[in-house]
């Protein structure tokens, strides 16, 4: 079959997989929308607080949500040996781990897009700022994707790589973090966001020519 | 298949944790011709199967498709593995698994209902695969030789848990394969009763 149909055929086998196991992938979520409601009884129902925190709130859930679920993106092809199979496709495998990160993109990353402005208007981040928040959703949830699949494939070989992966993985997100949590804060204030929505835009595009390629090369070297 | 084809390793060497599996090893096999690789446990029968899949890389030698080397031929297109994992998904029904194989290759001789009805598992499209028993499970990985396309076949012990029919089936399966023209690479420890076909084999635990 040419190379499209395979490429729509893994994001729909992931797609389908991820509605049979619908309590694995409900867990990123709800960590999300639990760490989000606990943090008002942590600090404290001030909402002049919880306003000037909400930004970096809903960033820093988010971008741990994420990497809570990346470890499922090749486990479990890797464990009964699908991943080997794609390897032995005569198709490009760059292409077919870009359907994976897409297909785990939507079972992460579009949820949170979802829950993510009800949570920002529970702890009351200004109106003005929400649509921001949107934009940086959109553009930073599938770099974490992205990203994450670097780190993943380098370490889906290894018993207990989750350690490994957070070191690996942190530090390539924390740019997205300050820049994401920073333009929701600067919109909250009323200020222009121009310079933060550009670079994010940059980091999402980067990631997306160069993310697959690495991720690919490390999927060989880990199937072994 | 018309044309004829040729799978070659020359002067292959294995080195695993400091301990040469085997070294300089050569054969050659082309269509009608079966390879079966013999040797104790640990001698290097599945690293030998990986680094002809292409999952691990060789310490030495080169290994040639239809003379030209296997990177730059047609190899993956023409080539299909069943290994110790299955690599069926157990969440997905039978002909989801096969219709996936099916998207990551070409079509083969069979469609997907001749290959279920071939491997005795008809009637079982809609079952999801963890609900099957271990031996259905091989003959399910098994009927994804049989729907794409591919000459070489390599099998890392295909009898593991089938029973006496599934063995006589799976060599029914090898020898029309083979009459078609293909060709195989496996390891077993049963004794294979494949009539008239023209075997090949390599003790590995003497090649060192």
């Amino acid at each position: 079959m040419s190379l499209i149909a395979a490429f729509f055929a893994v994001i729909r086998r992931d797609l389908t997989l991820a509605f049979r196991r619908r309590a694995e992938i409900a867990n990123p979520i709800f960590f999300f929308i639990l760490v989000v409601t606990l943090f008002p009884l942590g600090v404290g129902a001030n909402p002049k607080l919880l306003q000037a925190i909400a930004p970096g709130i809903i960033w820093v859930s988010a971008l741990l949500a994420v990497m809570l679920s990346l470890d499922s993106l090749f486990r479990s092809d890797f464990d009964d040996g699908s991943l080997e199979q794609m390897l032995l496709s005569s198709h490009p495998l760059t292409v077919l781990v870009f359907a994976k990160i897409i297909a785990h993109w939507l079972v992460t990353g579009l949820p949170l897009l979802i829950v993510a402005p009800l949570l920002a208007v529970f702890l009351g981040l200004p109106e003005q700022a929400l649509g921001t928040l949107l934009i940086t959703l959109v553009l930073a949830t599938p770099v974490l994707s992205l990203i994450g699949s670097i780190g993943v494939s380098l370490t889906i070989g290894l018993r207990g790589g989750g350690m490994i992966l957070s070191l690996l993985v942190l530090p390539l997100y924390v740019p997205v973090l300050i820049f994401a949590s920073n333009a929701v804060e600067m919109a909250g204030n009323g200020l222009a966001v121009d310079a933060q929505i550009n670079i994010l835009i940059a980091i999402f595009f980067t990631s997306v020519v160069l993310a697959p390629l690495p991720a690919a090369a490390a999927i060989k070297m880990s199937v072994d | 298949m018309s044309h004829s084809q040729s799978f070659e390793v020359k002067n292959l060497s294995c080195i695993r944790d400091d301990r040469i599996l085997f070294e300089g090893l050569n054969f050659k096999i082309s269509n009608h011709q079966v390879l079966l690789l013999e040797g104790k446990n640990g001698c290097g029968k599945t690293s030998l199967l990986r680094i002809i899949c292409g999952f691990r890389e060789q310490d030495a030698g080169e290994m040639f498709w239809c003379d030209t080397s296997i990177n730059e031929s047609e190899y993956y297109s023409d080539m299909a593995y069943v290994g110790h994992l299955d690599g069926v998904k157990k969440e997905l029904t039978v002909l989801e698994n096969l219709k996936m194989s099916l998207a990551l290759g070409q079509s083969g001789n069979y469609s997907i209902e001749q290959a279920l009805d071939k491997v005795l598992l008809a009637g079982y499209d809609d079952s999801l695969v963890q609900s099957l028993s271990a031996g259905q499970k091989r003959r399910l990985s098994l009927a994804r030789l049989l729907i794409t396309k591919n000459s070489l076949w390599v099998l890392d012990e295909p009898f593991t848990s089938i029973d006496k029919e599934g063995i006589k089936l799976i060599e029914s399966l090898m020898h029309e394969h083979i009459t078609d023209g293909g060709m195989i690479i496996l390891t077993s420890h049963h004794d294979l009763v494949l009539h008239e076909a023209d075997v090949q084999k390599i003790n590995l635990s003497l090649c060192h």
